[in-house]
């Protein structure tokens, strides 16, 4: 359970991106956080494994503070919150299996991360998600070789093999291609509901939020103005997120949503096996 | 019917404005080349001048044909200039490395106080050459190879570090994010976030300093700091022209080879 309590953050620039922030997120809960840019969708989750500093307010992951801990007591608390990133955010020029032990890196000592010494336990739950999400066959490979889809399987196993009991997504699928995209927040939808882990998605795209999250929380100016289950994201509930708009070709019932053409799809994207498909993915 | 009068709208690359200001600039630059020109020709003695092409021919005639029986000798000052060349270079990228983190904006561990250090270390290294830092270690250390060591070590510190300091403010901090977010902890956020994003720039810095030692250290011996250079300095002093001859082009198969080296091992780093 996610407790948030009058999260306020104000940049040194001055501006005011959150204006005390209510927000309790219950155990196993997938929440869909949209609103328009700026609304500070980034800086809630941010805040929350304080990659950013909150100015004032309470964070409590399963009764335990975050906000005010110290350096050690702040990297045990992120262990427990595994974060997925837009661009990806890989280590590049490491492989894969570098990049998802990364995520041990909070469990391990100085000296066996740099030897890449990790517990055979690590490394067998390494080989096990890449082989959940389809891309064991490329734990050698470095991550730039990777398509955009794949890496973004990458970055869910390395936030998955922390063990963590919160996600925090951060526009998981702005970079992806539509279908991709709809692949990969199925995934984060299927995990979660395995590891009954709850997840916070920031996301632009309301109907993937629709499709995906049992709860969408919206956000406008530093401020919660919705908080509901999707079916209820009416055009005036969107009009007053994001501001006056034709909203009757955004909300639509998930099934009737159809995929889009595929013509902008990234280029590399090999055969998936068959595995993949049993995986849920294609 | 009159014809329809058409405004035909001008365009210019300049206004009249910069384009007499360009031309006035281009005139003052002709006027002093030319004052200039008049200045040095006063002071020039130019029968020397005239007289170059025969002194450069008889100079060259000389020369030739290089003292081949020679280069026994040589193999021996060769290899002293490679080791100044290749310790200095090993040297300085110890030491370049920690100035470069501390230089580095982002990685600095206070931008206030740690940093301008860093960047002085980094400056006063690089404006003086090595020549000059030679000229110092030699009456510091003595003569020989191990002042020659120090001063591209030296020397080599700066120019290091500032492409290593540029390369890290340049790293992708998304990178480094998330493997903060992770739990990991200074050290390793900089094993895994950081090492490996600088790590071609680190080794292409390295290689291509090695390379440009190589030439410095030909030189150090003029100064009385080991290698080639001492030998080249006897033999000029001494007019055995033959020999000099003879190093020139063993130096200069020494540069081609390094800088053949270092060609290889960047392409294969990128």
């Amino acid at each position: 359970m996610l407790r948030i309590k009058g999260l306020i953050k104000r940049y040194r620039t001055g501006d005011l991106a959150l204006k005390g922030i209510d927000l309790e997120v219950p155990d196993g809960q997938v929440m869909a956080l949209i609103g328009p840019s700026g609304a500070g969708k980034s800086t809630v989750i941010r805040c929350i494994n304080r990659l950013v500093e909150p100015t004032a307010g309470s964070i409590a992951l399963n009764d335990i503070e975050i906000v005010g801990l110290g350096s050690s007591q702040l990297r045990q608390a992120r262990r427990r919150m595994g974060m997925i990133f837009q661009e990806y955010a890989l280590v590049e020029r490491l492989t894969v299996m570098e990049n998802v032990l990364s995520g041990r890196l909070g469990y391990v000592g100085f000296w066996q991360s740099w030897l890449r010494k990790f517990p055979q336990s690590d490394i067998d739950e390494a080989f096990r998600l890449l082989a959940r999400v389809g891309l064991d066959h490329m734990a050698s490979k470095r991550a730039d070789e990777l398509s955009g889809g794949q890496r973004q399987r990458v970055g869910i196993c390395r936030a998955l093999i922390q063990n963590p009991e919160l996600l925090l997504v951060d526009e998981p699928t702005a970079s992806l291609d539509p279908k991709t995209s709809r692949q990969i927040m199925r995934l984060i939808k299927e995990l979660c509901a395995e590891r009954k882990l709850s997840a916070i998605i920031n996301i632009h795209d309301v109907m993937l939020a629709q499709m995906f999250a049992e709860r969408i929380v919206g956000l406008k100016q530093g401020e919660i103005v919705y908080d509901g289950p999707p079916d209820k994201l009416t055009p005036e509930v969107l009009t007053s997120i994001y501001g006056e708009e034709d909203w009757s070709a955004t909300i639509r019932k998930a099934d009737e949503a159809d995929e889009p053409a595929a013509d902008n799809v990234v280029p590399f994207e090999p055969p998936l096996p068959s595995r993949d498909r049993l995986a849920g993915l294609t | 019917m009159t014809p329809a009068t058409v405004r035909v709208k001008v365009w210019q690359r300049r206004d009249r404005k910069s384009q007499l200001a360009i031309w006035a600039a281009w005139l003052i630059a002709t006027a002093i080349f030319v004052a200039c020109f008049h200045l040095i020709s006063e002071k020039t003695i130019w029968d020397f001048v005239w007289d170059a092409p025969a002194q450069a021919g008889d100079l060259g005639a000389r020369m030739v044909p290089p003292d081949w029986k020679y280069i026994h000798q040589l193999w021996r000052p060769l290899w002293d200039t490679l080791n100044i060349a290749t310790i200095g270079t090993l040297m300085s990228i110890v030491l370049a490395v920690p100035v470069a983190y501390c230089a580095a904006r982002n990685t600095t561990p206070s931008v206030t106080f740690v940093r301008p250090i860093a960047l002085f270390i980094i400056v006063s290294s690089r404006s003086i050459n090595s020549l000059i830092w030679a000229l110092m270690l030699v009456t510091i250390v003595g003569p020989g190879v191990f002042a020659g060591i120090i001063s591209i070590g030296i020397r080599s510190i700066g120019f290091c570090a500032k492409l290593l300091y540029e390369a890290i403010e340049e790293i992708d901090e998304a990178q480094v994010e998330a493997v903060r977010a992770t739990g990991a902890s200074a050290a390793q956020t900089t094993v895994y976030g950081i090492v490996p994003q600088v790590m071609p720039a680190f080794a292409g810095i390295s290689v291509f300093r090695w390379d440009i030692n190589i030439r410095e250290s030909t030189v150090l011996g003029l100064v009385g700091a080991g290698g080639i250079g001492l030998e080249l300095n006897a033999a000029i002093t001494q007019l055995y022209w033959t020999q000099v001859s003879l190093m020139l082009l063993v130096i200069i198969g020494a540069v081609v080879v390094g800088e053949w080296v270092s060609a290889k091992v960047r392409h294969a780093i990128i």
